[in-house]
């Protein structure tokens, strides 16, 4: 009988040191330079994100592959969602929510299309987006440079998103604490929806990919138990469909962030505009 | 009962959350379905709104995923 392995689908969420770098302290904040693999595959992301970037700028008149897929991605941001929801007025927004987009699209698919170095215990990948700590930072740099453009673009008026307008004066201050609450939530949402999709479709990946390991070795006991094959192919086609969902999510949870994002700087650019 | 018999049967409790989510995703798509089946032309201009509202929803369920995650491995 060989012994089974064990299941655990959070393993592959744990920071570990790839290259060992000395710390320094500014302020009584100990800063770890280490090079993590969390680290290491933001760093991956970034160069292919750059190279790919870098081969395509020649603009030609009619494009070649690489360059057709790069004006599909700057669609997506500019023809469905800056255009549309914001109008003219969010040209000048479109570097930071195609960054924002390309960013969060390359890491989501880099912990997919490369999870399988996280077979058989290995972490050769990691899917930096399923850290909260990632999500939460791009979260709330984007809450929070909206939120700051509002005041530069409109100065201490708007505070008035906090009163909706047409209830009356008593209404409006008496609704004002729960739109505040509705409007300060959305870095959280913005984080844990991003975090959680990760996280919780590598977590059933993982757990399908113990299944077919635990049972295909139960299975190799023979006798009565070979019939464990069965669920064990069935939990293989399972990963298949799995990694197929996966890629879809990858790309919708970068679309969403981004789409998000452009609804609230929305309610900045066209701020007073009949909202 | 024990503290962790207790702590598992919490975070399988705090999932009975996705129950609401998958009734609002059963709701969007099929009203979007419905309405894109009635006038098909207007179907693809709405598609955006129809992925806003969907991350909206699912939001709702993930925080119960989180909830049960904190319980399980953070308490």
């Amino acid at each position: 009988m060989v012994e089974q392995p064990t299941i655990d689908p959070m393993h592959q969420f744990l920071i570990h040191k790839i290259v060992e770098l000395p710390s320094f302290t500014i302020g009584g904040l100990v800063v770890d330079m280490s090079i993590t693999n969390s680290v290491a595959s933001m760093l991956a992301g970034a160069v292919i994100l750059v190279a790919f970037f870098a081969l395509t700028a020649r603009g030609q008149l009619v494009p070649n592959r690489a360059q057709a897929v790069a004006e599909a991605f700057y669609n997506i941001v500019d023809r469905i969602l800056v255009s549309p929801i914001i109008g003219p007025g969010g040209k000048p927004y479109i570097p930071y929510l195609f960054t924002l987009f390309m960013v969060i699209m390359v890491l989501n698919l880099m912990g997919v299309v490369l999870a399988l170095g996280n077979l058989g215990g290995l972490s050769l990948t990691f899917t930096v987006t399923s850290q909260l700590a990632v999500t939460a930072t791009l979260a709330v740099l984007t809450f929070f440079s909206v939120f700051i453009l509002g005041f530069i673009k409109h100065g201490p008026k708007f505070l008035g998103i906090f009163f909706p307008s047409g209830m009356g004066i008593f209404g409006a201050i008496a609704m004002a604490p729960i739109e505040m609450i509705s409007y300060f939530v959305r870095p959280v949402t913005l984080a844990m929806r991003l975090f959680g999709n990760m996280l919780g479709g590598h977590v059933v990946m993982s757990l399908f990919g113990s299944f077919v390991v635990a049972l295909g070795i139960v299975g190799l006991s023979g006798g009565l138990a070979t019939l464990a094959f069965i669920p064990s192919a069935l939990s293989f086609g399972m990963i298949v469909a799995l990694t197929g969902l996966e890629l879809v999510v990858a790309i919708l949870q970068a679309f969403v962030f981004t789409a998000l994002a452009t609804v609230y700087l929305n309610e900045v650019v066209n701020f007073g505009h009949g909202h | 009962m024990e503290a962790e018999a207790a702590k598992l049967i919490g975070a399988g409790l705090a999932t009975s959350g996705m129950i609401g989510a998958g009734i609002g995703l059963g709701t969007l798509f099929g009203n979007y379905l419905q309405a894109a089946i009635r006038n098909p032309s207007a179907a693809a201009g709405q598609q955006a709104m129809l992925f806003l509202g969907m991350a909206l929803t699912e939001t709702m369920g993930l925080f119960a995923f989180v909830v049960s995650l904190i319980i399980l491995f953070a308490s």
